[in-house]
Parts: structure tokens; sequence; C-alpha cells
């Protein structure tokens, strides 16, 4: 099951907001229509984005994917492992395998744009079928 | 996406690949798995020891009689001549444009029993063009896709899990010889051929007996192997995909394939075209690259020179085997010897690649 602590956006995104800072990431269920990860491309820190920009990119053995920012906020700390490690994202999406921590700009955005794990997990089961 | 409700064909085997696992998609208009425990996985289990892919889309064709070498040899590029009893032969069916009909494999059964097999979604296509081709001839030309499940068991360990299973003599058989013989007690061609760059065999079964074979190679050792490792093995080998890297607009020159070109055999479709270009040389050429900045050249993306656009990729993928980005593309003739750098259109930004030497794997035999 999806975990409730996070929120998480249309395009599979989910964010962890913990104080003022957000840990983003691809859901579990994201990571297992990718395939294998072999890389990715994250934003410099110090990135300003909005809800909805282009945050990096995910390549997979089949595909690429886009990674978007599910709120806006500034880029304070990338995942570096990740590039060593890609595969971190399938093996432990919502723990080591986060991408992206940024400080939320406006925290009522989680709320209104974003998903519960619950409405999430439905959401996904409509999308697949 | 389509909203289109289509029907998917599927193989003998679906059923038993729903029960495995497998990550179905439509590929071409069946169902088939892209994969099972995961791509790199079963990558590796090809190139270190075994897995088994379902190919059963995969069509054949039946040329018999008098004039079937005739016909063969007027339809194809590559010597059909030069096949025996017992040996297969890689081979292009033609347009007299010189364009793809289709990239084919050609079985001799007898110098006047041919066995052919085509690419899935092309077999329609070729059975209507060789039939035409055959008007006049004395020659039966018949679509046999429906009579066989085939299967494709590759990797180092094929041959010591087969063996025990059929009565034909796997250690003397060589690289594209087949023969014909029983397999778990019932008649199948047993070829070795692959589509992956290493060692292995096609074998051609009844579809009701498909299951029974494959759960049986399964239970055997083998890893079940889906339609992402099957793509990223035979772009490592440089075997090229109908529809990504050839289609009715390549020329087996342009595609690097002139080792199936054979203009001294006599008249085929397409020979004019063949004999010009190979006098003024092509005026493109397909060419394996490898990413030098960071980045995933993949099929359709532009190759710039400036504003302008000057080739195309057809292939491109992270090899597995050797843990980089990899490719093939069609570049202007003179751009495309090993050493030469070109820069690849990557969703709006232009990214370095290299021509490399071909293939990018090479199996230590």
């Amino acid at each position: 099951m999806t975990p409730e602590d996070s929120r998480y956006a249309k395009s599979h995104e989910y964010i962890n907001v913990e104080g003022e800072i957000g840990t983003i990431g691809i859901t579990d269920y994201a990571q297992k229509e990718l395939g294998d990860v072999v890389f990715v491309e994250l934003p410099q820190v110090g990135t300003q984005l909005e809800a909805g920009d282009e945050l990096g990119s995910i390549e997979s053995v089949k595909a690429v994917s886009e990674l978007f920012a599910p709120v806006g906020g500034e880029v304070v700390e990338i995942n570096e492992r990740l590039a060593e490690k890609p595969e971190l994202i399938n093996t432990d999406p919502y723990g080591d395998g986060w991408m992206v921590r940024v400080k939320v700009t406006d925290p009522s955005e989680v709320d209104e744009l974003l998903m519960t794990g619950e409405e999430y997990d439905e959401y996904v089961e409509t999308e697949s079928h | 996406m389509s909203d289109e409700v289509t029907t998917l064909k599927k193989t003998p085997l679906n059923q038993l690949e729903h029960e495995l696992g497998g990550k179905m998609v439509d590929f071409g208009g069946w169902e088939l798995p892209v994969q099972f425990s995961g791509i790199l996985e079963e990558h590796a289990a090809v190139r270190e020891h075994v897995g088994l892919f379902d190919v059963s889309h995969m069509g054949e064709l039946t040329v018999k009689g008098p004039d079937a070498l005739a016909l063969l040899q007027r339809a194809t590029c590559n010597d059909v001549s030069k096949l025996e009893n017992g040996r297969a032969q890689y081979n292009g069916l033609l347009y007299p444009t010189a364009g793809f009909v289709d990239d084919i494999l050609v079985y001799q059964n007898a110098a006047d029993d041919f066995f052919v097999v085509v690419n899935a979604s092309n077999s329609d296509k070729d059975f209507e063009w060789i039939a035409d081709a055959a008007k006049g001839m004395d020659v039966e030309v018949r679509n046999v896709s429906a009579d066989y499940a085939q299967l494709a068991l590759q990797g180092p360990e094929a041959e010591r899990l087969l063996q025990p299973m059929t009565d034909v003599d796997l250690a003397p058989m060589k690289y594209y010889r087949f023969g014909t013989g029983k397999v778990d007690g019932v008649p199948a061609i047993v070829s070795r051929t692959g589509y992956t760059g290493e060692d292995g065999f096609e074998v051609y079964v009844a579809p009701s007996e498909g299951p029974r074979i494959m759960r049986k190679l399964l239970d055997a050792g083998a890893k079940p192997c889906g339609l992402g490792a099957r793509d990223t093995l035979r772009l490592e080998a440089k075997m090229a995909l109908y529809g990504n890297d050839i289609d009715q607009t390549t020329t087996p020159l342009e595609a690097d394939l002139g080792w199936i070109v054979k203009v001294e055999k006599g008249d085929f479709f397409g020979r004019d075209v063949l004999q010009r270009e190979k006098a003024e040389g092509p005026r493109r050429k397909l060419a394996g690259f490898e990413m030098v900045d960071r980045g995933i050249g993949r099929h359709g993306y532009p190759i710039v020179d400036g504003s302008e656009e000057v080739g195309v990729v057809t292939s491109g993928t992270h090899s597995p085997t050797l843990k980089k980005a990899i490719g093939l593309a069609y570049l202007p003739l003179g751009k495309s010897a090993p050493g030469n750098e070109f820069m690849v259109l990557i969703r709006g930004k232009e990214v370095r690649a290299r021509v490399v030497p071909t293939p990018f794997y090479k199996r230590s035999r």
C-alpha cells in the first residue's frame, strides 16, 4: 500500500513534507512501470520551481520519463547516491531512492494539489484499467 | 494512446506468461511480455547462463516446388543457391527500390523445399509479396504461421539444457544449421540461431505443445525473458530490428548489411539500385555509436549539425553488458566512420555521441 505520510501527484511523484522541507521521489507504482532505472538527471541546488515544472528525468533501460515538481519550492539537496546507484529508485523508492529535497514555497499547495495515499491508490487503479 | 479497442493476438504461450507474472504489452498487435523479473536480470541470464523467449509471434512461410529456388533468388538479395540442406541463411526480402519488405531467415529442407521465418507484423505482407512474385512460376507459397509455437533458448548453457530433451544431436550442429527431430517427444525443428548475439537455439513445435515444452525448459533452469531484454541483447550484437533500423525506405547497403548483398548472383528485385550504390557508395550508413555525454539517444531522435538535421537515431538503449548508452543511427556516409563525433538532440538538448566499431558485444567462442 502507498504510504500515508506523503502526498502524491498524478504524474506519480510523491512528496514527504517535514517542517518546510519536502522530499520528492517517484512512487512504487511508477518505478515498477519504468523498470530498471539506469540514470537520473536532477536539477541543481538553488533551482526555483513552480508546481508542475520539470524537475529532471529518469532513464530506464526501456524508456525515459520526466519528473515534475509536485509543488513549488527551491531545491536544497539532491540525492547524490543516485549517480552511482540509480537502482535505489527501484529497490527503495520511498527511502534511499528519494531524488530531490525542496524548501516548499507555499505549504497549502501540498493539500490543494496532491492526493493522499488512498486517493493515489484509487487513481492508479482507474488509470491502469 | 488510442481509445480504439483492439483485440490483441495471443501466442500459444500467453496464458503461461500471465501465470509467470509477465508484464504484458502490445507489440505490433500481439500481447507479449516485455519483462518478467526485470530487463537487466534477464539480459544477464542470457549472457551468462540461459534465457527463454516466446517468439511465437514470428511468421513462417513455406516455399515448395521446382521453381522454389528461382523464386527466392528473385525476391531476396542474398544468394540462396549457396544454402545446403540443413542450413539457414539471413536474407533481405526487397522491393525493386532495394528497400526492405522484411529481413528474413531462409531454411533449406531440400533443393525445392524452403522454410522462411519472417517478422510478425510483416508476415501477411511478406506472404502476399512472395506469392505475387511467384505468379507464372511452378511453386507453392503457404503462410504456415499458425502452425508453430516458436521458443528461443539463448545463452551459453542452452545446449546443455536442451540436449536431454531432444533426439537432434546438438553438439555437432554449427551456427546457422538446423535439424528436425523430436523435442520432448513431439516433432520439432531445432536451429542454432537467435537474436541475442549469444549461442542458442530456436525451437519450432506445434502450438498445442508449446506451453508444456516452455514449462520444461523453465524447470530445467532457463530464465523467462521478455521483449525488453530481447531488444538490449540484439542491439549489443548489432542485429537490425525491422521497423526501427530497417524498413521500406532503407537499403541493405545503407543498413551496413553489404554481406547479404550478392549482386553477382543474377537478377533480383532492387539489384540495379544496389549495383549503383555499390559503385557510388550509399548516401547514408547505419553506424553504431555510444554517448560521450550523459543521455540515451533513442529511436527517432534527430542528429544535428548546427541547425541542420543530418541523420536519425534508429535504436538506442542503455547497454546492460557494457554499462553505457549505445545505439544505431543513420549518418551521412562521410561521417559514419568510427571516431566521428556528432550531436544527438535529446529533448531539445544537444548531447555528444561518437561512432564506434560494431558489434558492441561479441561473445567469446
